[in-house]
């Protein structure tokens, strides 16, 4: 793979460095003189605002030239642990952009929604029979807003019980970041439970720490380390008998869909990463949708407004105050309806036997690849892995003194994107490496040999990893002063000041 | 396999090479009490069953009525390049730039991003986005309590109602407090009991949130505003719509320390609520307050320009419990969408587009005075205001009947407010034409009569 060749030795200028005064293209109508005449002075900017001036054919080279800077999962193997970086069906798209969803007003009466209505009331009971929940809430907007509104509701719960000493929430050390910032976001105070060498839950030291005190335990299950918790019926009852409630980070359920139903196996609250296990695109950071699902006796607490079946065979949202306890909203409007379209058409095209298909065909793609990489890699837990499993280079590191990040650069020059490195944080020198169900054997025997070629590398050739990544749109990056001078905005140039645009 | 490539000889080799004899047995540490024979729902479905359905399912929605609806999403015209652009998939399906080499592309984006917003809200520091405008707010609203240590903040009733529901959601825990400023004759926000609640010494304000415009469209007295807040030693802030700012005085003028707003008005449809664009920037003072991503310039080895996720200690995956926020998937790509619309239409278009839809307010609200129609307010507005229309929710689904969208009732939002009971919330935009506006004053004068 060569990226450079593809772009040019340049980088691209900043669209400011573009602009040159008059450029523009014709979009809207010009305003008639005046149009502003009914808004006092006192409102308005004195000075225009400095934007660049482009004109469009540059907008465009400008963009497209930016794209082919970046690695996606329509161009390559994007073996990201934790991020289930599958592939995203074009389909999905085609029908998110339907006119008939992208341009219906979120607060249009319920006459004229009906068919988005429709739709995402059958994905909260498609979600709903996908978890093993009675209810779900498509509100949120991404996993950890998810968990904001799960341990919220949990909070409601308790508090409704007149139960306010609970001030405490339990994440085991293995948990996402998001995990226990979500804790402190809600109020609660976090309390680590070390795992067992073995990767599960220590049940022992979560006994001792839940009590009285214990509001909710946050649990991934399949874990971060790509294990499924044997003993998550015990966990549960333990967490039951403390009077705390059991929330299930979800982010993992790619692993484990028509195998494992959490709410049916005693899990209170959980919630699903649309943008990881229903494929809807990642777009570089986001949008996501975080929908949560619950128990029975967290119902009333849900955020609102749902969405409502009537007898006569119509759809509406929740009214204000229809269900009283309600913990209220959690961001504007109904949810991010145009991810929503896109996870119940993937739901859809699968159906109950096409999902339990994609999980079969993850967890075997995983264990295949996982038992490949130990040809050369250190493998700190047992078999087998759910969807991801963990690698480690401790020992490479020891016997060549490279590091797990050098390893991960390198791939990017095989032509690979990197997996999640250095996370979870109970592992040494660690990958997690989730490479999915769309990849076909011949991509995972190649990104194999990738990783095997490279631990020879290390051993014969350590400053070619060190220095990597030679073949990529740059090289490595002055992180230290990017932070220490924080340079987050270009400064406007007058137009004596700008180069010469390309 | 509906997307996978795996045949069954594949899936064979896969299970002979881990010497099992089927893929069962990678489950079987799932405990057999709690192990699911699969799940209810009928499929696999052919792309042409589902594209069928799915069109079927959008053709039910109707959005071929003429309208008058804003209230925080606003219709605009998205130029061709934005979905040209965010429909690439290297932008598309990418992840978070964690391996900035390789990502050097979303990175300058979210670079450009942060510096028109920078641009247009004379604020320094602009997060990569986060969800949406609510959210957003109810962020800005944490931040001001974090950076001041007190507990209270004071927002205006005449913010969004979903900004203002949102934000009391997110106060739910431990002592936050946060109050609700009434409004004056003229439907701004009163700065006398403004003034009043800043001076209880007690209770220390950390922060005061105002929108401009308000809920109601009306223009509020932002300056003196933030003059009150920060003489109290609280902070104010601004929640904006960005369209406007091509024409308004952008919140670091008028003292905002933070600004916040819905991004959707800037190249996003919409959707029927999202994916959108909380927007939010701050005073540089404020830097290692603010929640969710950074991306600033640095160099490579080799000194070329390129550009990296920076100041990361305040996020979740380092910090944990510690972190600023618990936001980890953002609006990436309706960033991309925004920084495509603002560099397509530049600053003069941008501008034609905030005082297109300001003048059509304005044609708009004579017509309707021309039948007896008057506003319920008398405090300046940019391209929304409420009438008093006796009866307004009848009359509101009398016009649907139509094929007319007249706005949003207020008494929607503020159902024991009598003064807006009788009110219904309009707005226009570029695309407001005149013949809207004949069918709404025709068919509002046959239905009042």
């Amino acid at each position: 793979m060569s990226r450079r060749s593809a772009v040019g030795p340049d980088l691209q200028p900043t669209l400011d460095e573009l602009s040159v005064p008059g450029r523009s293209s014709f979009k809207v109508p010009h305003a008639p003189a005046g149009a502003l005449d009914g808004v006092p002075a006192e409102h308005l900017r004195v000075r225009p605002a400095a934007l660049p001036e482009v004109d469009e054919p540059s907008v465009v080279y400008h963009f497209v030239r930016l794209s082919h800077l970046n690695y996606s999962v329509d161009s390559g193997f994007y073996p990201l642990g934790s991020c289930t970086m599958k592939y995203n069906p074009k389909v999905n798209e085609w029908a998110a952009r339907l006119a008939g969803f992208a341009e219906l007003h979120p607060l249009a009466p319920d006459a004229l929604a009906q068919g988005t209505l429709e739709l995402m009331w059958r994905l909260q009971q498609q979600l709903a029979e996908i978890g093993g929940f009675p209810a779900v809430a498509l509100q949120p907007a991404a996993g950890a807003h998810g968990e904001l509104t799960g341990i919220l509701v949990i909070r409601a719960w308790h508090t409704s019980r007149g139960d306010a000493a609970r001030d405490e929430v339990i994440v085991p050390d293995s948990s996402h970041g998001t995990n226990p910032a979500t804790a402190s976001m809600a109020g609660y105070r976090t309390v680590t439970v070390a795992s067992r060498p073995d990767g599960s839950v220590d049940l022992d030291a979560l006994r001792a720490a839940l009590g009285p005190r214990t509001a909710a335990v946050m649990l991934t299950n399949p874990s971060t380390l790509g294990l499924f918790e044997r003993h998550v019926v015990e966990l549960l009852e333990a967490v039951h008998a403390a009077g705390a409630l059991a929330y299930m980070d979800g982010a993992n359920m790619n692993a484990v869909l028509g195998h494992f139903r959490p709410g049916a196996a005693g899990f209170d609250v959980m919630h699903f990463n649309l943008h990881k296990t229903f494929s809807t695109p990642h777009g570089g950071g986001g949008p996501g949708a975080g929908p949560i699902a619950v128990a029975e006796h967290l119902v009333p607490f849900l955020p609102g407004p749902l969405v409502v079946a009537e007898p006569d065979g119509s759809y509406r949202l929740e009214r204000p105050a229809e269900r009283p306890a309600s913990i209220g909203r959690v961001r504007a409007y109904q949810g991010s309806t145009g991810i929503l379209v896109r996870a119940f058409a993937y739901i859809l095209a699968h159906g109950g036997p096409g999902l339990r298909q994609v999980s079969d065909d993850a967890v075997l793609a995983a264990n295949y690849l996982r038992q490949r990489v130990g040809q050369a890699y250190g493998l700190p837990f047992e078999g087998p892995c759910k969807h991801e499993f963990v690698a480690t280079a401790q020992a490479l590191k020891a016997e060549t003194g490279v590091r797990t990040l050098d390893i991960a650069k390198r791939l990017i020059d095989y032509g690979y994107h990197p997996p999640t490195i250095y996370f979870p944080l109970i592992v040494e020198e660690c990958m997690l490496i989730e490479p999915t169900e769309t990849e076909s054997i011949e991509t995972l025997d190649a990104f194999a040999d990738a990783l095997i070629a490279v631990a020879e590398e290390a051993r014969h050739d350590p400053d070619l990893l060190r220095g990597a990544p030679h073949d990529a749109p740059v090289r490595r990056l002055d992180e230290a002063t990017a932070a220490r001078q924080p340079d987050l905005r270009w400064q406007p140039m007058s137009g004596e000041q700008r180069p010469c645009p390309q | 396999m509906v997307y996978g490539p795996h045949t069954p000889a594949d899936r064979e080799r896969m299970l002979a090479a881990l010497g099992i004899d089927a893929v069962e047995r990678l489950f079987d540490d799932i405990p057999a009490a709690v192990r699911a024979p699969g799940l209810h729902m009928p499929g696999p479905r052919s792309e042409l069953e589902v594209s069928r359905e799915l069109a079927a399912l959008a053709a039910r929605n109707r959005v071929d009525l003429v309208s008058f609806l804003g209230a925080g999403v606003y219709r605009h015209h998205i130029p061709a390049t934005v979905d040209t652009i965010i429909s690439r998939g290297e932008f598309a399906t990418a992840y978070t730039p964690y391996q900035p080499e390789i990502s050097q592309g979303t990175l300058q984006a979210i670079y450009e991003f942060q510096s028109l917003l920078a641009e247009l809200m004379g604020l320094p520091v602009v997060s990569a986005s986060h969800y949406d405008g609510a959210s957003a707010t109810a962020e800005a609203a944490l931040m001001a309590l974090r950076a001041t240590g007190r507990d209270r903040v004071l927002i205006s009733r005449a913010v969004h109602r979903h900004a203002v529901e949102t934000a009391r959601t997110y106060f739910a825990p431990g002592s936050r407090e946060l109050e609700e400023l009434p409004s004056a004759a003229d439907g701004t926000t009163d700065l006398a009991a403004l003034e009043a609640a800043l001076a209880d010494a007690a209770r220390p304000v950390a922060g005061v949130i105002l929108g401009q415009p308000n809920a109601f469209g009306l223009l509020e007295p932002m300056a003196r505003a933030a003059d009150l807040a920060h003489a109290a030693g609280a902070l104010f802030i601004a929640v904006v719509e960005p369209v406007s700012l091509a024409v308004l005085a952008p919140p670091g003028e008028y003292g905002a320390d933070i600004a916040v707003g819905e991004g959707q008005p800037l190249g996003i449809a919409p959707q029927y609520g999202g994916p959108y664009l909380g927007l939010l920037a701050a005073s540089q003072a404020l830097l290692r307050q603010v929640p969710g991503r950074l991306v600033g310039r640095t160099t490579d080895l080799e000194g070329r320009r390129a550009f990296v996720m920076t100041l990361r200690a305040r996020e979740q995956d380092i910090r944990r419990d510690k972190a600023a926020s618990n936001i980890c998937t953002n609006q990436a790509l309706c960033a991309l969408a925004a920084t495509t619309y603002l560099a397509t239409l530049g600053p003069h278009g941008l501008g034609d587009v905030a005082a297109g839809g300001a003048a059509a307010a304005h044609r708009l609200e004579l017509a309707l005075a021309a039948i007896g129609i008057e506003r319920l307010h008398t405090a300046p507005y940019l391209n929304e205001f409420a009438v008093r229309v006796p009866g307004a929710t009848g009359v509101h689904a009398r016009l649907l009947e139509r094929g007319i969208l007249a706005g949003l009732p207020l008494q929607r939002w503020y159902p024991d407010d009598a003064d807006l009971a009788d009110a219904l919330l309009l707005c226009a935009t570029e695309l407001t034409s005149d013949e809207d506006i004949e069918r709404l004053v025709e068919a509002m004068g046959e239905v009042l009569a």
